[in-house]
């Protein structure tokens, strides 16, 4: 849309016009403590991911991963505010200073690394799919010739569609939206065959829009699975680490066998790795310009990892997921914690 | 000295205009340099290599040729054709539609003329978004899906796919052959018309020509009937409901505003031009377009120029219904490519030049029918 491209675009003068200091290393935790709130982006409306709920109150796993950055600097995970773009507005959002950290299901890729964003810890593991309409017959990529696809504009998903058609040999026909709810209507009403994103966000439409959710299937578009990593902007690299050993709190928690309910025990534990991780024995924190308890308040406020996924997106969400890839390593997933020592 | 130089009008003037000048272009040394040394300070690549490398990227329907292994540079041709088209066929389309309700409006039956005033006031105060997601909205409720297609005709098929209809190709000499065709009739049009002998002379000799290569020209042409095939048609031609929407919306749209200055200019032309037109014995008709219409076109350009300059704007709109024109293909661009202020200058340039060359041409147009005063 005109606005939107002329408020990108005016975005982009003011924030290189005025938005110099960001850009120093170490002052995106000095402009956040200034302001009193993180700027966070959101999505413009993905149940399980970052949707608000009846009651305007964001939820969903990106949104808990800027609420957990929240608990590290204020130890209040409401500290955040919300700013729902679309795929195409987010690089730019961050580029300019608009937010101080984007997780919106961002796929990890070496042009986006190398242009002025820097990638945190990965918070979900996912593979891109095609959703359609059961009464259509198909189940796998190779039975797809011909088909129309809905895609979104600004994602990864529009080069993978090409990718897959080219692979196979499906002349598949892509019908490109910028607003996702255009999209959803789109498929919804039958203009295309298939839909393209990543799979988890499949299911939360099927979840959230579809009439009844049986009558659609999703499956694997490629064998290759993307990172959906929260990302920040380059040449801040006290707020990288701050990022980082945010969501890395989680996963480690889950690790640890701490959760929210227990967590106040826990700093009775003996084990060294747990005195450590909640800051009982000080020195984590500091290092990273944090309270030493940061990793304890996050657990504290939101839960692990583990919690924050059944919560949004698995058992105890209506989406039911599968943890997948997104399990702990040990338990054969690709969540893999880091050392807090 | 000072003083006696500062009190002449034309030193004072001028100095002003020095500063402004000097002020000016200092802002923009220090936006360029601010932007230079933010850029580098955040890692960002500026510079437009990035034009040349392959695309990947599919783009729904375009008039030129494209392929996701072509360039960026191409893909940002395939929207600039897009937008570049819709905005002429809906200008075209809504200076006649606008035309035509303006009439109705004025004319003297009154369930007419309230039936179209109803109309303009309807369609004038919704937002052009809404109606755009309303038609398409339409077009992707009320078609069937392809399996179910309508099939009115052999060959033409009406379904959520869009319209298909057949296509006839005339082999690899088809484009000789309608560019001769089109030499042939514009000669035809000359000696039709009052030229000059040498105009006649030369269009004679076109003429010869051309017939001579249709004779030797070997056409193999080819209908294409639209089918069936897996999930999809196959063949044919295509009109598609993002097209489809996208047209419907911005014609409909945008002629209620061109129907509104085109009454506005014919009220203005006095009532004794229609007395005088009577008089002479002409029709209603003859009176309103040799008599009424030319002189209503002396107000009508300039507020035309504005509405053929919005419609040109009102395109990038197009994205919101899945229509590819460049604001799409520009944000689809900066998000593969993270090159937000090189594609963002392209776009502002681009709609910079077309709605210039479009004033310029209707400033030409309002000159030449201008009153000319002695």
């Amino acid at each position: 849309m005109t606005s939107k491209l002329l408020g990108m675009c005016a975005a982009l003068s003011f924030g290189l016009a005025a938005g110099s200091a960001p850009a120093l290393a170490g002052a995106t935790l000095d402009a956040v403590k200034a302001r009193g709130f993180l700027n966070c982006a959101a999505s413009q409306g993905t149940v399980g991911f970052g949707a608000p709920d009846e009651k305007g109150y964001w939820r969903g796993l990106d949104v808990e991963t800027c609420r957990a950055v929240a608990v590290a600097v204020f130890n209040d995970k409401d500290k955040v505010e919300f700013v729902p773009l679309s795929g195409q507005q987010r690089v730019p959002a961050l580029q300019t200073g608009e937010i101080d950290i984007l997780p919106r299901t961002f796929t990890w890729t070496l042009r986006r690394d190398a242009n002025g964003l820097n990638f945190t810890t990965p918070n979900y593991y996912e593979f891109t799919g095609f959703m359609m309409p059961k009464a259509l017959g198909v189940t796998k990529v190779e039975e797809m010739e011909g088909a129309s696809v809905c895609v979104q504009t600004g994602s990864t998903t529009e080069v993978v569609a090409n990718d897959v058609s080219k692979e196979h040999n499906l002349g598949l026909t892509p019908v490109v939206f910028e607003n996702s709810s255009a999209l959803s209507q789109a498929f919804f009403s039958g203009r295309c065959d298939a839909l393209i994103t990543d799979a988890a966000a499949l299911a939360s439409l099927r979840a959230t829009k579809a009439e009844n959710a049986d009558d659609y299937v999703i499956f694997p578009a490629t064998k290759f699975m993307d990172a959906l990593t929260p990302a920040v902007r380059h040449g801040d690299d006290q707020w990288l680490d701050i990022v980082n050993w945010s969501i890395q709190a989680l996963i480690a928690g889950e690790q640890l066998g701490i959760t929210q309910a227990n967590v106040a025990d826990m700093e009775k534990s003996e084990d060294p790795r747990v005195k450590r991780f909640l800051g009982v024995e000080p020195g984590n924190g500091a290092a990273i310009g944090l309270d030493e308890k940061f990793a304890a308040n996050i657990i504290a406020k939101l839960g692990n990892y583990g919690e924050m996924f059944d919560r949004n997106l698995g058992k105890d969400s209506p989406l039911k997921l599968e943890r997948g890839a997104n399990r702990l390593f040990s338990n054969g997933g690709l969540m893999f914690p880091l050392a807090f020592q | 000295m000072l003083s006696t130089l500062l009190d002449n009008r034309h030193v004072r003037s001028a100095a002003l205009q020095v500063l402004l000048l000097v002020g000016f272009a200092s802002l923009l040394y220090w936006l360029w340099s601010n932007t230079a040394e933010n850029l580098a300070a955040r890692g960002i690549q500026v510079g437009f290599e990035y034009l040349h490398r392959q695309a990947n990227f599919p783009i729904s329907e375009s008039v030129l040729p494209y392929d996701p292994s072509d360039s960026f540079g191409w893909a940002y041709l395939v929207g600039l054709t897009n937008t570049v088209t819709i905005s002429l066929l809906a200008i075209v389309a809504s200076t006649v539609f606008g035309l035509v309700i303006a009439l109705v409006r004025l004319a003297r039956n009154p369930l007419a003329s309230a039936m179209a005033t109803a109309f303009v006031g309807g369609v004038r105060n919704m937002p052009l978004i809404v109606q755009l997601l309303f038609w398409y909205a339409l077009a992707t409720t009320l078609l069937p899906a392809p399996r179910l297609a309508f099939n009115p005709l052999p060959g033409v098929y009406l379904s959520l796919r869009g319209l298909y209809i057949p296509s006839v190709s005339l082999g690899p000499n088809g484009v000789t052959f309608l560019m001769l065709a089109a030499a042939v009739a514009v000669s035809f049009w000359l000696f039709a018309r009052r030229v000059p002998l040498v105009a006649r002379r030369a269009s004679a000799g076109i003429a010869i020509v051309a017939a001579t290569i249709f004779a030797t020209t070997t056409l193999e042409p080819s209908v294409s009937l639209p089918a069936l095939k897996g999930l999809n048609f196959v063949g044919g031609l295509r009109l598609s409901p993002e097209f489809a929407a996208l047209m419907l919306g911005l014609i409909i749209y945008t002629s209620v505003f061109i129907s509104e200055v085109i009454r506005g200019g014919i009220e203005a032309v006095s009532r004794g031009q229609w007395e005088a037109g009577r008089a002479l014995g002409l029709s209603e008709r003859q009176t309103l377009f040799r008599i009424i219409i030319p002189q209503a076109l002396r107000v009508i350009i300039p507020p035309m120029t504005s509405q053929y300059l919005s419609t040109v704007k009102n395109t990038t709109l197009a994205l919101a219904v899945g229509y590819p024109e460049l604001g799409l293909v520009v944000g689809t661009v900066i998000n593969q490519t993270g090159q937000a202020i090189e594609s963002i200058a392209i776009l502002l340039s681009v709609f910079l030049t077309i709605s210039i060359a479009v004033s310029l041409f209707m400033n030409w147009y309002n000159a030449h029918v201008a009153l000319v005063t002695r």
